[in-house]
């Protein structure tokens, strides 16, 4: 198994991977994040949040995610560079847009975009709940169960800043495009594909983004218009 | 019905592989809409070499579309705007009257310019001369079905080995990945009994001087099965893929 890693493939391939495990998480994140929009009062997405917080499973795969995410994302420059090495003098008209999609083409630039957006959801859910803290955080009782407020915290947010909640259906569509191509991309360099399975890969995955970019931008939009 | 057009023509003109190259305009006249684009590059030598001016070099050998040896990345594309052609087969009735064209060899690291439009496409070579084979005598042709072969891999065999080599692939790429040349010459030997036996080997050996060469990675855009002439599919390039981690996780 020496250098694997840095042969082409092997580089795709722990793309793929983290990408692929990235998206189990993005699906459990939305799964609870519709919570929000389904119980104005919150309790429903109050006891989401805080099974999430406490359940052991959970706290396990934290520190796997994180890892996952920083491989995803330094690894992609790793992957950038050397492929534009393989171009040093480029071409002077290009017309690519007929032979493949936009978002194929700028997986790095959507990503970096991305990362931008993740920063600042860090900082402003994130950071907040498990570190430094928020008023809004204040402990209630949901079942008979103390539990810190995220829905006051997330809901406050998008109640507030119509500028924010455009930022986050931004974030959302943004995902999406990096997703259309990502989806069925992964599968083909981990090697699940041929001529059918490809055409279904494509499919599912234009689906998949769909409903992770409308999915994540809803949330937003929700409270914007129903408060 | 002969129609001619007029034309402006943008080419990279370069000296040799240290020199530095340049873009140079010239003007074609009465170009028949039905003669190829090749043909239109020799009456532009012609009026060149009548100018004591010197030619254009460009590769080309047979001039009907199986031989992959021109080249030359028309109007931003490989082979020109046309699909599943070589430049020999690309029609001037493709062009407009007055249209100005620009033409480039094919960019890669991998690939150096020699001169003007010709390119050092000897890096696939390389990579076949590394795996590309079967290392034993097959002999003369077998007796029909001594071998069995299902017909699905008999067919998906042949459509890779359709590839000619021309280098669209990597021209075509926006990482100048030669995935789509290597996938097709592993898949038409790894779907063959008389292939499989050295697959491992020949993943391996054929991708590490693939990278050697300084071609880039794969990112799946797909841009090369829509500009190969012979319509290789990328679905060979997920086989490579499986073939080549099959490879490294068995060791």
């Amino acid at each position: 198994m020496s250098n694997f890693l840095t042969t082409s493939i092997g580089r795709k391939f722990l793309m793929s991977i983290t990408g692929l495990f990235l998206m189990m998480f993005i699906i459990v994140h939305l799964g609870i994040n519709m919570l929000l929009i389904f119980d104005d009062s919150g309790d429903l997405f109050n006891q989401g949040a805080h099974f999430m917080a406490t359940n052991p499973a959970i706290k396990i795969m934290e520190p796997v995610l994180a890892l996952g995410f920083l491989v995803h994302i330094i690894w992609s420059l790793v992957v950038t560079i050397q492929n534009m090495k393989a171009r040093p003098i480029g071409y002077k008209q290009l017309n690519n847009s007929k032979s493949s999609t936009w978002a194929s083409r700028n997986m790095f630039i959507l990503g970096s975009l991305i990362f931008v957006f993740l920063v600042m959801h860090i900082i402003q859910f994130f950071w907040k709940i498990k570190i430094t803290g928020d008023p809004l955080l204040a402990h209630v009782m949901v079942g008979g169960e103390e539990m810190e407020n995220t829905y006051a915290l997330v809901a406050g947010l998008f109640k507030e800043s119509l500028i924010y909640s455009l930022i986050y259906v931004v974030g959302g569509v943004l995902l999406g495009l990096h997703l259309a191509h990502g989806f069925w991309s992964a599968f083909q360099t981990i090697g699940f594909a041929n001529t059918i399975w490809l055409k279904r890969l494509q499919f599912v995955g234009t689906i998949f983004a769909i409903i992770i970019a409308i999915g994540f931008s809803v949330i937003p939009l929700y409270f914007q218009i129903k408060f | 019905m002969e129609k001619t057009i007029n034309l402006t023509l943008k080419v990279w003109r370069q000296n040799g592989p240290k020199e530095k190259g340049r873009f140079e305009t010239y003007q074609v006249s009465n170009i028949s809409t039905d003669s190829s684009f090749l043909e239109m590059m020799d009456i532009l030598n012609e009026q060149l070499v009548n100018e004591n001016k010197e030619p254009i070099a460009f590769d080309h050998d047979c001039r009907e579309g199986i031989c992959g040896m021109c080249s030359l990345y028309i109007n931003g594309r490989p082979h020109g705007p046309d699909q599943e052609i070589t430049t020999c087969q690309l029609h001037m009735r493709k062009f407009k009257d007055g249209e100005t064209i620009t033409i480039e060899p094919w960019r890669a690291a991998a690939f150096p310019v020699i001169k003007d439009l010709i390119v050092d496409r000897t890096a696939f070579d390389k990579i076949i001369s590394a795996g590309g084979y079967v290392s034993v005598n097959t002999g003369g042709v077998p007796d029909a079905n001594a071998i069995p072969i299902a017909r699905p891999a008999a067919e998906e065999a042949m459509d890779a080995a359709a590839c000619i080599g021309c280098g669209a692939c990597v021209a075509a790429c926006k990482n100048s990945s030669a995935m789509l040349f290597v996938s097709a010459k592993v898949s038409q030997l790894a779907l063959l009994p008389q292939g499989k036996i050295e697959a491992k080997r020949r993943a391996k050996a054929m991708i590490s001087t693939m990278d050697e060469l300084g071609f880039g990675g794969c990112t799946n855009t797909g841009a090369c099965e829509v500009e190969c002439p012979k319509s290789i599919s990328i679905s060979h390039i997920s086989r490579l893929n499986r073939e080549y981690l099959k490879a490294r996780f068995s060791e």
